[in-house]
């Protein structure tokens, strides 16, 4: 087991920690009186988780694809299950992310939530613990506790503190994202009785038969598609993000869907590879189908926050699209999306909370001209959605702009369609941008005692909101102008995963009619003689 | 020699005879309460030092070993947590309060006979002690109606046909293999079971009475009822403790029957595959808590039988983890149901609307023990779902298990709705619930007893594996 680690050789166990401290905070929390206090409180305890995973970025070995700063525990002898925590290239960015995004829920939320700060502390930390505990776990059934342990702080996320329809929306997302993931249990544990372990990268090295590959890969697939989430598994994502509240989108928006993404890369491409190279065509059509149908619906929305809901779905499908093109810049590009969307979208839910908490209303129409009263804000609207239509120089143009190119290296017509989705991604945003910042369409200007009493309404950001947005934009320009240090961190482990998939899908029984090397092309005269 | 290793069933039996002279007299609850509690307490300890003890006593009807001892120390436990939950006996009638700590007592003396006896006709004998105590029990409820007299006589009549029924098969097994001891019936059973199909009905209706203790389909007719009608301690008792010795007793016939998979292992999967189905689905429209949880009881009945049915040593030490994690699920959430009703009504879902308002305390464990039987980690329920599909899937029935998940996933709907209720709904008209400190001390221990086992779970793990490495 311990030829796949690099054993954490820092003074303290980083891992461990970054797990515990959100845990002991929401105990701690448990105890506290006062709404400013708990405030503060939860800001101190994310910072600090914040501050302790700055090390993973400082000292993480770019050249191998083990799995760095990991620890190793007995825990649960009897059924063979240890306790494995580690990073390699695609986690160690996702848990950054996490960390990074957990303190702006709770600056956001600062006067956004009114009633019962003490459970919303609790179940804000409880939830970092489990977001983090996903993308950390070596170990299946660890990663499985994790997985469904997020689902009740999220679901009392939704529940408690939602809008006009929260049980509708919160009841939904449960039971589809529970149903999805019961199916990943029966698969983790059918892969224990056929190999003996639950270590995940003992688990990948393993060759199954074809037919267990493809058991395998549907039932994790099902999980993961819905978290991800994939059309036609789609329809909890715009109930949940329109009626949760700004901390609980983000959340959602940041983080949550790309536990999707990383389940892929994690359990379906290297542990089933000549079922995922079998499965990749069906798949690259639901990803493009999601990219143009999310792009469309967003189109015609009113709604702000569904609006970008379906700008998720559609961005959610770029990342797919990057995963099982199976290339390097596929890859790559897909792990560079997740985290674009990560901030963009979180971005994004931020300002449409703040424009909330302006003027009690997500229509368009009741917010638009904002330029002439909100400067500051208008500033940081564009910028975000610049970002989110993939302009250049924006962090979300190096990562579609790298799948794209995959797509084009591989399939040309995939890559085709997909830019037909970028288009009207590029569409729905301008739209956006153009309603809500100037909306000409009528002539209407607001002048008087009407303009007087628009200005009081909508006063401009304060510094808070000014820092979390600052904060972000940071991060879109940084990405988008040198998305180097990014990229040569997840090189490694884009290679060796892509190395495991083909040395995988290269079996003497990948192919039920006899020929092994040939799958790759099956795949590709398969989508040529679709079109 | 006999004596010390008897001294857990004497030390229930004083508490019993106690309990008896108590009720000749006249005593405040609150006495006959704290006199409950330090006996079982006392039992407990004694019980639990006894874990490992081994014997064969009474011609060899009575058996202790490692199964038995650990199933003692959860029978016993079992009566002290509902004993402290019921702080107050609210739900029976007045006069009634020693007579129905001392017929509790009685039933899980009974039950603890039952976890050692070994031999068919002591099974029996055991069995009727700890039925006959709660058929008396059921209708001592305080209030107007009849509705707890109904479910009385509905307990006591399916009951007696079953154990009639359980007689019958017992007749039969004897008449096959000429033998009423289970060790040597271990020997000849599965060779009959292989050939003859009178063996496979004999063994199926002998765990009968079994079914219906554990509200099995197809003996599951009389839990809603019996759970709605009761009063909500004696619902708590009926729930848990006696379905915990059914489990020991139908795991002791199916190693009797076999290992092998046969046509008992079929009828048992189809039994459960029913149980699981009509116990979900019947639950999902209930409004009344306590008609809910009889049909989540069927529901759990079911996922049991998974883990019994694979008469292996990882699927049997799942069911053994899997009911007592259930035991304390349930007592979880009828320690809440207890605090929510002041005059011992039944609780529906509009009375926990504003729970997390009104008593933190008890909607966190409700929220914690709702969730623990729906299946989410990091709970022991959560543990026991998962040991349990390992060690189904290990012996190859791959199509249980989906059927098994699939249950899983719709249950989950009924047991969110009982979070919802404490969570979400608003309600300011109702009053804070002031609990007292024991009460609040019984909410802290489900809470941590439930969350850390899940997290935790290998001691319990072991001892329930070594328990049924003396079966196989």
């Amino acid at each position: 087991m311990e030829n796949y680690l690099i054993l954490n050789t820092l003074n303290f166990p980083i891992l461990s920690l970054l797990l515990i401290v959100p845990v002991v905070g929401a105990i701690v929390a448990m105890f506290l009186r006062g709404d400013t206090l708990l405030k503060f409180w939860g800001l101190a305890v994310t910072l600090v988780t914040a501050l302790i995973s700055l090390p993973l970025w400082t000292h993480f070995d770019q050249t191998t694809a083990k799995y760095q700063f990991a620890e190793l525990r007995h825990w649960f002898p009897a059924l063979d299950l240890d306790y494995v925590v580690g990073v390699d290239g695609i986690s160690v960015l996702l848990v950054l992310l996490t960390t990074l995004v957990m303190p702006l829920c709770f600056l956001c939320s600062w006067t956004y939530i009114k009633t019962r700060w003490k459970e919303f502390v609790i179940v804000t930390l409880l939830m970092e613990t489990a977001m983090l505990g996903v993308f950390v776990s070596l170990n299946t059934v660890l990663f499985y506790i994790f997985w469904e342990g997020m689902l009740v702080p999220m679901y009392l996320i939704i529940a408690i503190w939602g809008g006009a329809r929260k049980d509708y929306a919160s009841i939904k997302f449960f039971l589809y994202t529970f149903a999805g993931s019961i199916f990943l249990l029966v698969a983790i544990i059918a892969m224990y009785i056929t190999t003996g372990t639950f270590f995940i990268p003992e688990l990948m090295d393993q060759s199954y038969s074809f037919a267990f590959q493809m058991w395998i890969f549907l039932a994790c697939a099902i999980g993961f598609a819905i978290k991800m989430p994939m059309f036609p598994f789609h329809t909890w994502l715009p109930a949940a993000h329109v009626e949760a509240p700004v901390a609980g989108s983000v959340i959602l928006a940041s983080i949550l869907l790309k536990m999707g993404g990383y389940g892929f890369l994690r359990f379906c491409l290297p542990m089933a590879p000549a079922a995922t190279v079998y499965c990749m065509p069906y798949l690259l059509f639901l990803s493009l189908v999601s990219i143009i149908v999310g792009s469309y619906l967003a189109l015609g929305q009113s709604d702000i926050k569904k609006l970008i809901a379906y700008s998720s779905v559609g961005h959610m499908g770029f990342v797919t699209l990057g995963i099982f093109l199976l290339n390097d810049a596929g890859i790559k590009g897909a792990m560079l999306q997740m985290l674009n969307h990560g901030v963009t979208t979180g971005a994004l839910f931020i300002l449409i909370g703040i424009i909330y908490e302006r003027t009690h209303s997500r229509e368009i129409s009741d917010n638009s001209k904002l330029g002439m009263f909100m400067p500051i804000y208008v500033t940081f609207l564009g910028i975000f959605s610049l970002s989110s239509l993939a302009f250049p120089g924006t962090n979300s143009f190096v990562g579609e702009f790298l799948v794209l190119f995959g797509a084009f290296s591989k399939f040309p017509l995939v890559g085709a369609f997909a830019i037909l989705g970028a288009i009207l991604a590029a569409a729905y945003m301008l739209r956006l941008m153009q309603k809500m910042v100037w909306d000409d369409s009528d002539g209407h200007v607001p002048h008087g005692e009407h303009a007087e009493e628009r200005k009081r309404l909508l006063f401009d950001c304060n510094f808070r909101e000014i820092a979390q947005l600052a904060f972000l934009t940071i991060f879109v320009f940084w990405i988008g102008l040198h998305p180097t240090p990014l990229l040569d961190m997840m090189d490694s482990t884009v290679t060796h995963l892509i190395h495991q998939i083909d040395v995988g899908s290269v079996m003497p029984e990948a192919v039920h009619h006899g020929e092994s090397h040939a799958l790759l092309e099956n795949a590709g005269t398969w989508i040529k003689n679709l079109f | 020699m006999l004596n010390t290793i008897f001294i857990p069933e004497i030390s229930l039996m004083l508490t019993v005879l106690i309990l008896f002279f108590m009720t000749l007299g006249n005593f405040r609850t609150g006495t006959v309460q704290a006199v409950s509690l330090v006996l079982t307490a006392i039992t407990l300890v004694i019980t639990v030092a006894s874990i490992d003890t081994h014997g064969l006593m009474f011609y060899g009807v009575y058996q202790l070993d490692a199964l038995s001892q650990l199933f003692k120390v959860v029978i016993v436990l079992g009566l002290f947590l509902v004993f402290m939950l019921g702080s107050g006996l609210i739900g029976i009638e007045e006069k009634l309060h020693t007579e129905y700590n001392m017929f509790l007592a009685i039933s899980a003396m009974g039950l603890m006979f039952l976890s050692s006896s070994v031999e068919l006709l002591t099974i029996l004998l055991s069995l009727e002690i700890s039925s006959y105590a709660l058929y008396v029990v059921i209708p001592f409820r305080r209030g107007q109606g009849r509705i707890h007299v109904e479910s009385g006589i509905k307990y006591i009549l399916f009951g007696a046909v079953s154990t009639g029924l359980t007689l019958y098969g017992m007749s039969y097994v004897f008449g096959l293999a000429h033998t009423t001891y289970l060790s040597e019936l271990q020997e000849i059973m599965p060779g009959l079971v292989a050939t003859q199909p009178l063996a496979v009905f004999a063994v199926i209706l002998v765990m009968i009475a079994f079914f219906y203790k554990l509200a099995m389909f197809p003996m599951h007719f009389w839990a809603p009822d019996v759970y709605q009608g009761a009063a909500n301690e004696t619902s708590s008792f009926v729930a848990t403790v006696p379905k915990v010795a059914a489990v020991l007793l139908l795991l002791r016939f199916v190693a009797v029957a076999g290992v092998d998979i046969t046509q008992v292992t079929w009828v048992l999967a189809t039994l459960a595959v029913l149980s699981m189905t009509l116990g979900n689905l019947s639950a999902l429209v209930q409004t009344d808590l306590k008609r809910l949880l009889a049909y989540s009881s069927i529901a759990h009945a079911g996922y049991v039988m998974l883990g019994i049915l694979t008469a292996d040593e990882m699927g049997m030490a799942a069911a053994v983890f899997y009911v007592i994690g259930y035991l304390l699920m349930n007592l979880g959430v009828f320690y809440v149901i207890y605090n929510v009703s002041p005059k011992g009504e039944n609780v529906t879902f509009d009375d926990l609307k504003g729970l997390s308002r009104r008593s933190p305390l008890l909607a966190l464990t409700l929220l914690v023990s709702a969730f623990s039987m729906a299946g989410v980690p990091p709970t022991i329920g959560f543990i026991g779902k998962f040991m349990l599909f390992t060690g189904a899937l290990h012996q190859g029935f791959y199509a249980l298990v989906i059927i098994a998940v699939i249950n899983a996933a719709v249950a989950a709907f009924y047991y969110l709705k009982m979070a919802r209720a404490a969570y979400c709904a608003a309600d300011s008209e109702k009053e804070v619930i002031v609990l007292p400190f024991g009460t609040k001390i019984l909410g802290t221990f489900f809470i941590l007893v439930i969350i850390l086992i899940g997290v935790l779970p290998q001691s319990l793990l072991a001892a329930a594996k070594s328990a049924v490495a003396t079966l196989l």
